[in-house]
C-alpha cells in the first residue's frame, strides 16, 4: 500500500461535481480531505490518497481527464 | 549558534522539531523556522554584525544553521548600488539596486542553498539534489562540491545547453527528465518521500527559505540601518518576496532598525503570472498555470508561497505587476545600459515593474526604493542576442574613420 500527498484544483465547471466521491467509488482508493477552499468560481482540495501505487496512480490520470489539476502539496519544486 | 527553536505550520500551528519535514502531517500545510527572539534581542546588535564575515554568515544568530560549521562559498553582502542614471530617467531621487547577480555562482540562490546544505550537513545528509531550470541548479551544485558532498540535480531533458554547463561544471550527477515540467515536478516529490536526500527545496525547504531574509537584512544595513520605502521584488514561488519582508521586520523587531513601513512590490512576466492575477482579482485564491515566459527563472505556474506573499503585499499596501513579455528584454537593456548591470530576464521584470510604478505614480520621487536583481545576464545571453552588432571593418585607420564618426 502507499499513500500520495495531492492538491487538486477544480475548475468552474466542476465545482459541483462529486468528483472526490466518484474516485473513491471507481478506483480501490481511500481519500482523506485535509484542507479546502471552494468558491463559485474555483475550488482547491488539498488531500491523501492511499491504496496501490498503481491504483493511485490510474485513479490520478482519471482526475486529471476530467479536467481537474492535480499538484503536489508542496507546490511547484523546480525552480530556475 | 543558531537560537532555532522548531519548525510550526504555518497554518494549523502544530509544532515540530527542527527535522528534514516541508509539510505540517495533520493539515499538509507549509512548515516554517521558529526561534528563540528572546535570546536572541539579548546578544544581536548592529556592532555585532558589523564584526561579522562579510557574508550572509554576519547575520548567523537570526538564521537556522549554525555558521561554526557553514558550507560557505562566500554567499551574500553583495552590492547594494545608488541608481542615479535610471533615477533621474524615472523622475526618482533616491533609487538602489541591490545587485545579488554577482553572488559566486551568480545568483541569489546561493543565500537559500547555503542555509539548507549547511542544514543538510547538520542533520548528517551525505547527497544534496534538487529540480531545476537554471539558477538552482548551479547553486546546489556549487555548493555540494565545496561541502564534499554527492548532488542530484534533475532538469527537463530540452534544458539549455549553456544552462547544464553552469551546473554540470561543479560534478553533480545530472540527470535529464525526458518530459514535461509537470512530470519533473511529480518525479521529484516522489523522489523526495522516498530517498533519503536533502531535497533543497522539499524537505529542507522551511530552512532553505531562511536564507532569503538576508536580502532584507542586508539591504537595511548597507541603507544605514533603516527600511526602505519601498521593495521592488521578482515572484516565483513567492518565497523571496515574504522573506525580504519577514527580515526587515525581523530587524525591527530586535530593535536594529525603526518601524518598517516599506511598501512590497511584486513583478512577474505576464506568460507566468498567478499571483498577480490573484491580485487584480482581490482574491487569495491562486489559480495555477502552464508557464509560458522568456522569464524561465520565474516560471513556478504553482507558487507555493503564492497566498503569503498576497498577504505581504495586502500587510504593506504594496501591489503587483504583470510585465508585458515584450518589455521584459527593454528592462534587461535599460539597466545594462544606465547602470552597468547585465541581468538576466527576472531583472528585467524587476526594472520594468519599477519603471511602471515609477509612471502610474506608486512610488514618489522622494521615496528611498530598491529594486531586488537576483540573477546574472550572462547565464541568459540568448535572450538579448540582438544587441551584438558590431561594425565591421578593414585592419586600417581611415577603415576605422570612414565607418565610425567620432571626432568633434
Amino acid at each position: 500500500m502507499a499513500k500520495r500527498r495531492a492538491r487538486f484544483t477544480f475548475p468552474t465547471g466542476l465545482i459541483t461535481q462529486p468528483v472526490i466521491f466518484d474516485l473513491g467509488r471507481n478506483f480501490q482508493l481511500v481519500t482523506n480531505i485535509r484542507r479546502a477552499d471552494v468558491r463559485e468560481d474555483m475550488g482547491w482540495v488539498i488531500l491523501e490518497l492511499d491504496g496501490e501505487e498503481e491504483e493511485i496512480e490510474k485513479g490520478l490520470e482519471w482526475v486529471v481527464s476530467m479536467g481537474v489539476r492535480v499538484d503536489p502539496v508542496s507546490g511547484d519544486v523546480v525552480e530556475g | 549558534m543558531s537560537y532555532i527553536k522548531g519548525l510550526f505550520c504555518k497554518e494549523c500551528g502544530r509544532e515540530y522539531p527542527a527535522e528534514a519535514l516541508n509539510v505540517c502531517d495533520f493539515c499538509f500545510g507549509p512548515l516554517e523556522v521558529s526561534y528563540d527572539y528572546d535570546a536572541i534581542s539579548k546578544v544581536i546588535s548592529r556592532e555585532r554584525i558589523a564584526q561579522g564575515p562579510r557574508s550572509l554568515w554576519r547575520y548567523q544568530d537570526l538564521l537556522p544553521a549554525d555558521a561554526a560549521n557553514a558550507v560557505d562559498i562566500n554567499a551574500g553582502f553583495t552590492p547594494l548600488i545608488k541608481a542615479n542614471n535610471l533615477a533621474k530617467h524615472l523622475g526618482l531621487d533616491e533609487l538602489y539596486i541591490k545587485n545579488d547577480s554577482v553572488n559566486p555562482s551568480f545568483s541569489f540562490k546561493d543565500r537559500v542553498v547555503a542555509i539548507a546544505s549547511t542544514k543538510a550537513v547538520e542533520f548528517g545528509f551525505d547527497t544534496l539534489a534538487c529540480a531545476s531550470t537554471g539558477n538552482l541548479a548551479g547553486s546546489v551544485a556549487a555548493h555540494a562540491a565545496r561541502a564534499g558532498m554527492r548532488a542530484f540535480v534533475f532538469i527537463p531533458a530540452d534544458l539549455e545547453r549553456g544552462k547544464v554547463v553552469g551546473a554540470a561544471i561543479y560534478g553533480p550527477t545530472l540527470i535529464a527528465v525526458d518530459g514535461s515540467y509537470d512530470d519533473v515536478n511529480r518525479l521529484c516529490s516522489e523522489l523526495s518521500d522516498n530517498y533519503n536526500w536533502a531535497f533543497v527545496n522539499i524537505n529542507m525547504r522551511p530552512y532553505y527559505a531562511e536564507g532569503s531574509k538576508t536580502l532584507g537584512y542586508e539591504v537595511a544595513e548597507q541603507l544605514g540601518w533603516r527600511a526602505p520605502d519601498n521593495c521592488i521584488v521578482p515572484g516565483a514561488s513567492g518565497s523571496l518576496f515574504t522573506k525580504i519582508w519577514k527580515g526587515l521586520n525581523e530587524f525591527s523587531s530586535m530593535g536594529l532598525i525603526d518601524g518598517v513601513n516599506t511598501h512590497m512590490f511584486l513583478g512577474q512576466a505576464q506568460g507566468c503570472s498567478p499571483i498577480v492575477t490573484a491580485f487584480d482579482a482581490h482574491d487569495f485564491a491562486i489559480r495555477p498555470v502552464k508557464p509560458n515566459t522568456i522569464a524561465k527563472s520565474l516560471a513556478i505556474g504553482n507558487p507555493a508561497d503564492g497566498y503569503y506573499a498576497l498577504k505581504v503585499i495586502e500587510e504593506s499596501k504594496g501591489s503587483a505587476y504583470a510585465v508585458p513579455e515584450e518589455d521584459v528584454v527593454q528592462g534587461i537593456k535599460d539597466l545594462a545600459e544606465m547602470e552597468g548591470i547585465f541581468t538576466e530576464p527576472a531583472g528585467g521584470v524587476v526594472i520594468a515593474t519599477l519603471k511602471h510604478l515609477a509612471r502610474t505614480g506608486q512610488i514618489k520621487p522622494g521615496e528611498t526604493t530598491v529594486a531586488f536583481i537576483t540573477g546574472n545576464g550572462y547565464k541568459t545571453q540568448e535572450v538579448v542576442e540582438d544587441v551584438a552588432k558590431p561594425i565591421l571593418i578593414k585592419p586600417t585607420f581611415a577603415a576605422f574613420e570612414a565607418a565610425v564618426s567620432v571626432r568633434p
